[in-house]
């Protein structure tokens, strides 16, 4: 085990999966000179060269599209995109063309592209540097998403994402880039890898299941603390670790057995993801459910600038305590 | 104007010529009988700036082109057959049913893909590109576009990193004069797209797009260049649609002289007669290739139709690939398995069920509460009725 920083464990996933296969490159905006906009690229120019890191204008439409054209002809393309709300300007290709190319050309093509992207809020971004897109990215069939919340998780299921035959929106989150984990040693388990579709359950309780993606998979986890010590209610905290696929089953079997759901996510209320694993649950687990599902999503407004609002328009542990007693209500 | 080749070249261009119009104009048939759906884009008229380009193509060099692209595959060695298959929506057609008359596709003949979004290709293009040079191998891509796609955010992204990056490619705008309906005069301020991409370090010429050899001759040159000098460049090439955008098209925007005037320019009546007239090709070899093309089109009809409608199971195939390290991936988000419908043979009772309940329902693990009809079986829809007036069609028009 050594302790890492995500933005370095991430590093690392990429150094070793270009050590390990020639045909895996890095592109994307100031990738190299400048050692990535968050410093994840970092020291990947100096070890692979110009040729394997690439640093590309300020296209995002076009670097994605040349990352699926690489990919259909063999190579294994990592894109970053500097942030989420860039990726706006690359849906085409990634809607269009990325995830529909090997169901319209019915398997003869294939695209095996990662196309990581930061988002979320917290650092007073304002509108346009704030977004959380995962629900976005989550309904487009033949995409994978990923979006992990540990520096171990991040390593591992990037490594996983790069050696996938599907195209791969890896969603990090910008204020879990500095956070220190512990992560495996290269070679300590297996090959490193964490397969797609298995949630980790951070905490285990009976009373109430927390569902919480990127940052706010922290917050839920912070958030059962306070349930334990202030309110006596166990909550089970668990973090899906990719949303397509989504391991349902571990959270359904819990939900079955503490009969109450809070999902938490930083995006958007309407059509979110808490809004999709709601509906989700309730088709599934109907009959074990003692309370409806609570939802803790961002404000339904864009991110404003001033920290007072930002941080209001954010979930925060509170938030989601007070979701968890109103699932809980008339049973304490 | 271009020598002409030798006889067995000159015979190889006009018969592919001439099997890609007789196939455009019997699927613009079969369209009016309803046996194709969606959108038709013929490329009826620029049969020499497509057969001219792949003449001048190595195998193992990509094309890549637009929603108009029967022909391009067909001229990169695409059996006809399966090109009609896929706009009747059948199992043996290119992209098994799922693309259509717009996704046209066959990686054997690096034919990459026709693409429905105006400029989509580009970006593609590029990387397909960067493979080559990035695997140190020779070939070369060309990207063909249209007018349109010459304003699109794309173009300029393209131009910019195909130069920046000195990638093997040829860019090639088949100038038809309109983007869908909108004459070049009045879609793009710099009308000669041939310069258009000079700022980006691109160098362009504009040929006789309606000259199957001027076309080989320019493509075989851009692709020298690209290849050996690793300087991408643009041609354009002017040709001309004789039908309208799509067979949906009432072409209020041309007059008929104008057609009735590109209709002289028949690049494939002018090449047979130049080789007749220059003794390379005889009469009857003139003929030769226009019953070959009948005979090919008529099997091509035949095969299309013998092909089966794809199975409702396999709704979901080729959507993920699950093989790569199994038990990975769910189709589905409800289950980590892969979804019902994947697996025929293992269950093909239950994935029957589900897809014919509708996709909709399609994954839940009990089945869906209601079953629901499925416009698709009880011929409400697709059904392959032909309607009783033939061309009565009515259709939607795109962008």
């Amino acid at each position: 085990m050594t302790t890492l920083r995500m933005r370095e464990a991430l590093r690392d996933a990429m150094a070793e999966e270009m050590r390990r296969d020639e045909a895996v490159f890095v592109m994307g905006e100031d990738v190299g000179v400048f050692q990535g906009a968050f410093k994840v690229t970092e020291g990947l120019l100096e070890e692979f060269g110009e040729r394997r890191v690439r640093d590309t204008p300020i296209s995002e439409n076009t670097i994605v599209g040349t990352g699926v054209g690489a990919a259909m002809a063999g190579l294994r393309p990592v894109v970053e995109l500097m942030t989420v709300n860039f990726a706006l300007l690359a849906l085409d290709q990634i809607v269009n063309h990325a995830a529909a190319i090997p169901y319209m050309f019915n398997g003869a093509a294939r695209v095996p592209m990662v196309v990581r992207m930061p988002g979320g809020g917290g650092h007073q971004l304002g509108p346009t540097h704030s977004h959380s897109f995962e629900a976005l990215f989550l309904q487009v069939p033949g995409l994978l998403v990923a979006c992990p919340s540990t520096p171990a998780d991040g390593k591992a299921l990037l490594k996983a994402a790069i050696r996938d035959d599907n195209p791969v929106i890896f969603i990090e989150h910008e204020n879990l880039y500095g956070r220190r984990g512990e992560v495996p040693d290269e070679g300590a388990d297996g090959d490193g890898l964490l397969p797609f579709g298995q949630a980790a359950v951070r905490r285990e309780g009976g009373d109430v299941t927390i569902v919480g993606i990127l940052k706010m998979a922290h917050v839920a986890e912070d958030a059962a603390r306070v349930l334990a010590n202030e309110h006596g209610v166990e909550g089970e905290v668990i973090d899906p670790r990719t949303l397509r696929p989504l391991d349902l089953d571990t959270i359904l079997e819990s939900v079955r057995k503490t009969n109450r759901a809070v999902i938490v996510e930083e995006g958007w209320p309407h059509g979110g993801v808490g809004a999709n694993l709601a509906t989700l649950i309730t088709e599934q687990a109907f009959d074990h459910l003692d309370a409806p599902v609570q939802r803790v999503t961002g404000a339904d407004v864009h991110m404003p600038y001033s920290r007072r609002l930002e941080q209001a328009a954010i979930p925060h542990e509170e938030h989601v305590v007070q979701a968890a007693l109103a699932a809980l209500e008339g049973s304490l | 104007m271009a020598d002409l080749p030798d006889a067995t070249t000159c015979y190889e261009l006009l018969a592919k010529m001439a099997l890609i119009r007789r196939f455009e104009e019997e699927a613009g048939r079969q369209y009016q009988r309803a046996k194709a759906g969606g959108f038709l884009h013929l490329a009826i008229g620029e049969e020499a700036t497509i057969v001219g380009t792949a003449a001048a193509m190595r195998a193992e060099d990509y094309l890549i082109g637009t929603y108009r692209t029967h022909g391009h595959a067909i001229a990169r060695g695409t059996e006809p057959s399966r090109v009609m298959a896929e706009l009747f929506g059948r199992v043996d057609g290119t992209s098994g049913g799922r693309g259509g008359s717009m996704h046209i596709f066959d990686a054997e003949r690096r034919f990459m893909g026709g693409y429905g979004i105006v400029g989509g290709n580009l970006p593609i293009a590029a990387g397909l590109a960067l493979a080559s040079d990035y695997k140190g191998e020779d070939a070369v891509t060309v990207c063909m576009f249209g007018d349109g796609a010459s304003n699109a955010g794309n173009f300029g992204e393209t131009m910019n990193l195909a130069a920046l990056w000195r990638l093997p490619i040829l860019f090639l705008v088949e100038n038809n004069l309109y983007g869908m309906g909108t004459s070049v005069e009045r879609h793009s301020a710099q009308t000669d797209l041939s310069v258009k991409a000079e700022g980006y370090g691109i160098p362009g010429k504009r040929i006789d797009g309606m000259d199957v050899l001027a076309v080989r001759e320019a493509v075989t040159e851009g692709v020298r260049m690209a290849r050996e000098d690793r300087q991408p460049t643009m041609i354009e090439a002017f040709t001309y649609r004789f039908r309208g955008h799509s067979a949906a098209d009432p072409e209020v925007y041309r007059g008929r002289e104008e057609v009735e005037e590109w209709r002289e320019k028949d690049p494939i009546e002018g090449f047979a007669q130049r080789c007749v007239e220059a003794g390379v090709l005889g009469e009857r070899e003139v003929q030769e290739v226009r019953d070959k093309a009948e005979a090919a089109v008529r099997e091509a009809v035949e095969f299309a139709d013998a092909s089966p409608e794809p199975a409702l199971d396999t709704l979901y195939e080729s959507l993920y690939v699950l093989d790569s390290a199994a038990g990975w991936y769910a189709v589905d988000e409800r289950s980590p398995e892969p979804h019902r419908g994947e697996r025929e043979a293992e269950m093909p009772a239950a994935a029957r069920e589900l897809a014919e309940a509708g996709a909709a329902y399609a994954g839940q693990p009990d089945g869906p509460r209601q079953p629901r009809p499925n416009p698709a079986e009880s011929g409400e829809i697709g059904d392959g009725a032909e309607p009783d007036v033939a061309g009565e069609r009515e259709e939607v028009e795109d962008r």
